[in-house]
């Protein structure tokens, strides 16, 4: 298996887009968008996330397997995030005798 | 004259000497006896608060120790016992020192990280310990909020930390083990013709790697709130207490399987080796091992029945929760089937075996129980939940353990075990554990609730069945840590294959060389072809 690596230019260019968007959450909390701060934010992480993986963490040229491991993480945070909200979306859809 | 003959060639034990050979070893052998030393350790530890608590519950007054005390008790009982001892128990332990064995390979994928993994063991260990000395926790192994993170004035924190760190003893050894079994299989070893052990431990591995960050970011999130007063459990400052329980549980649930997938593995060696028949079902039994690992991961919220849990997330997680069921019969039914016209011989390690599969279908079919809505909310933190996953933890994982460790104890020191005080501590192990447990289930139905020693004279009976239960089950386990350390030294010399199995561990020396194997094995056969190895086994 050949090592594939980045140039260093690169390294930094992702770097300085990171601390960017670092700047950017932090900009944007203080504007209030009411329930959309927190998609903003969400969205802004994950595109931090895929940088990071991508570049620093190389799954751009690693093999099948190493993509599948890291699907496979993302496939169990939706599960952690799904199932919990069968809860959370559904508490208020019975009353709760009494009250 | 004996010790004189094992001494006489060079294996994993005499290849070096001194403490620090031990301590920086990366030999996967001599890091499995570290974590075997590490986690017999903390059964003492966790079977000593269990002693306190079934002496406590002789009477229904609380008379030996104070309310507090009682509940820093159960909560040191649980936490010693399920995140020092049952998670690292089988894979830590057995895994370490035969996993590699096994697939054919000379160590693990990641010797250093294997080692590391041990240090983060005792250095989260260490941390519990200390907050144990210190003033104990009182919280239950559970943690709940909002008591654990507004209310007790027990060391919460140093605890939950220490269970942090040794989270990622877990995930490291998961990730090591995971990396060993896809890079370092012998020539011709194929994945089906993978020991079903390997298969298990493989599948559990992948559990401890997707579920044990879960549990990390669970304690990390306790903390914040603990400590520095985020809003993230406290419904006042805008949290919700429910959130805790579905992190900690969508790690705790198959944390389960972490404890008995492993333990599954070692009975499948067991029934086939002294049935001389290859696993019926192989195929089936090993998926089934990636089945429980999957669905296990979808059926947390069945601990949130009455937790105001969404009653449709209870559907839900009901619902899922059966399907875990097929699995494990799939399991138990071949194991079975493995026996019919098998030539069955009753050795310790089978006894244990047996005494598995009995305990463990009546801990699963009572899991079926609970997994129902509506009988849960009756039986909810009584005794009854009690005596159900100490049927799995107990009855399941610990009698596999002792199977296990009594199966390769041969190969590990190079010396039987006397097997007549063998098999009296199985008998004894089987009945004290029945004893102790059984009444619980009667218990928790009649409405005795868990974590509570004060209670009503009419239960006195049943509390005294299970202390009596108790001390039984303690005889039962220290009579093979006697014969086991007595054996070291006056066991009968093992020969290379005492079994006459046929799993690749068993083709080198007792005890193994460092490297394991004099010549890199290549595999020719199905796993358990009885064919190729001769010879029937003897057993006194
Ligand atoms: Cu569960």
């Amino acid at each position: 298996m050949t090592e594939h690596i980045d140039r260093v230019r690169t390294y930094a260019l992702v770097f300085a887009v990171l601390i960017a968007l670092t700047v950017l959450t932090t900009a944007v909390a203080f504007v209030d968008l009411g329930p959309f701060s927190v998609v903003v934010a969400l969205a802004i992480a994950v595109g931090k996330m895929l940088l990071v993986a991508l570049f620093f963490m190389h799954i751009r040229h690693s093999t099948r397997l190493t993509r599948l491991v890291v699907l496979g993480g993302l496939l169990w945070l939706i599960i952690l995030i799904l199932l919990s909200l069968t809860d959370f979306a559904t508490r208020t859809w019975v009353g709760v005798p009494g009250r | 004259m004996i010790t004189a003959a094992v001494q006489e060639r060079e294996h994993y034990l005499n290849a070096s000497y001194g403490i620090k050979s031990w301590l920086l070893t990366k030999d996967h052998k001599r890091i499995g006896l570290l974590y075997l030393a590490t986690i017999t350790f903390f059964f003492f530890l966790g079977g000593a608060f269990a002693t306190l608590i079934r002496v406590e519950l002789l009477t229904p007054q609380g008379d030996l120790v104070s309310s507090e005390t009682y509940n820093k008790l159960f909560t040191m009982h649980g936490v010693a016992m399920v995140f020092f001892f049952l998670i690292p128990a089988i894979p830590a332990t057995l895994g370490n020192f035969f996993l590699p064995m096994m697939i054919g390979a000379r160590d693990l994928a990641f010797p250093r990280i294997n080692l590391l993994s041990w240090y983060l063991l005792v250095l989260g260990g260490l941390l519990s310990l200390y907050a144990m000395l210190a003033g104990g926790v009182d919280t239950g192994w559970t943690f709940y909020t909002p008591y654990s993170t507004s209310y007790s004035n027990t060391w919460v924190i140093a605890t939950a930390l220490g269970i942090f760190v040794a989270g990622f003893s877990s995930i490291l050894t998961g990730l090591n083990f995971i990396v060993t079994v896809h890079r370092m299989r012998a020539p011709g070893m194929t994945w089906f013709r993978l020991p079903l052990f390997v298969w298990s431990t493989y599948a559990t591995s992948v559990i401890q790697v997707l579920g044990t960050p879960v549990l990390a970011v669970t304690i990390i999130l306790l903390f914040c709130e603990r400590v520095f007063h985020l809003g993230i459990f406290d419904p006042t400052r805008g949290g919700d207490p429910v959130l805790f329980q579905h992190l900690f549980w969508f790690y705790s649930h198959p944390a389960v399987y972490i404890m008995v997938l492993p333990a599954m593995g070692v009975i499948s060696e067991l029934v086939s080796v002294y049935s001389r028949k290859p696993v019926f079902g192989y195929h089936f039994v090993a998926f089934a091992s990636v089945a429980i690992a999957v669905l296990g991961f979808l059926v947390w919220g069945h601990h949130l029945f009455v937790s105001t849990q969404s009653l449709y997330a209870g559907l839900v997680f009901s619902f899922l929760s059966y399907f875990v069921a097929i699995p494990s019969a799939i399991k138990v039914f071949n194991w079975t089937a493995t026996l019919y016209k098998g030539s069955i011989s009753y050795a310790t390690p089978m006894l244990y075996a047996f005494g598995f599969i009995g305990l463990f279908t009546i801990g699963g079919l009572t899991g079926l129980f609970v997994a129902a809505l509506g009988f849960d909310v009756h039986v909810t933190d009584t005794y009854f939940v009690v005596a159900h996953f100490h049927y799995i933890m107990v009855g399941g994982t610990i009698m596999a353990y002792l199977g296990g460790l009594h199966y390769w104890w041969p190969k590990m020191t190079g010396r039987m075990y006397p097997e007549g005080w063998a098999k009296l501590s199985a008998l004894v192990i089987f009945l004290g554990f029945n004893l102790t447990f059984f009444p619980q289930f009667v218990l928790g139905y009649l409405g005795m609730p868990r974590r509570y020693h004060v209670y009503p004279p009419e239960f006195q009976v049943l509390h005294v069945l299970s202390t009596a239960g108790a001390s039984v089950l303690a005889v039962g386990y220290v009579i093979p840590m006697i014969y086991f350390i007595w054996s070291l030294r006056y066991g009968k010399v093992a020969g290379a294959n005492p079994w006459n199995a046929t799993g690749l561990e068993w083709q080198t020396a007792s005890p193994p060389p460092a490297h394991n194997f004099d010549q890199s094995p290549v595999v020719t056969h199905e796993a358990y072809d009885y064919s190729t190895v001769l010879g029937e086994v003897e057993v006194g």
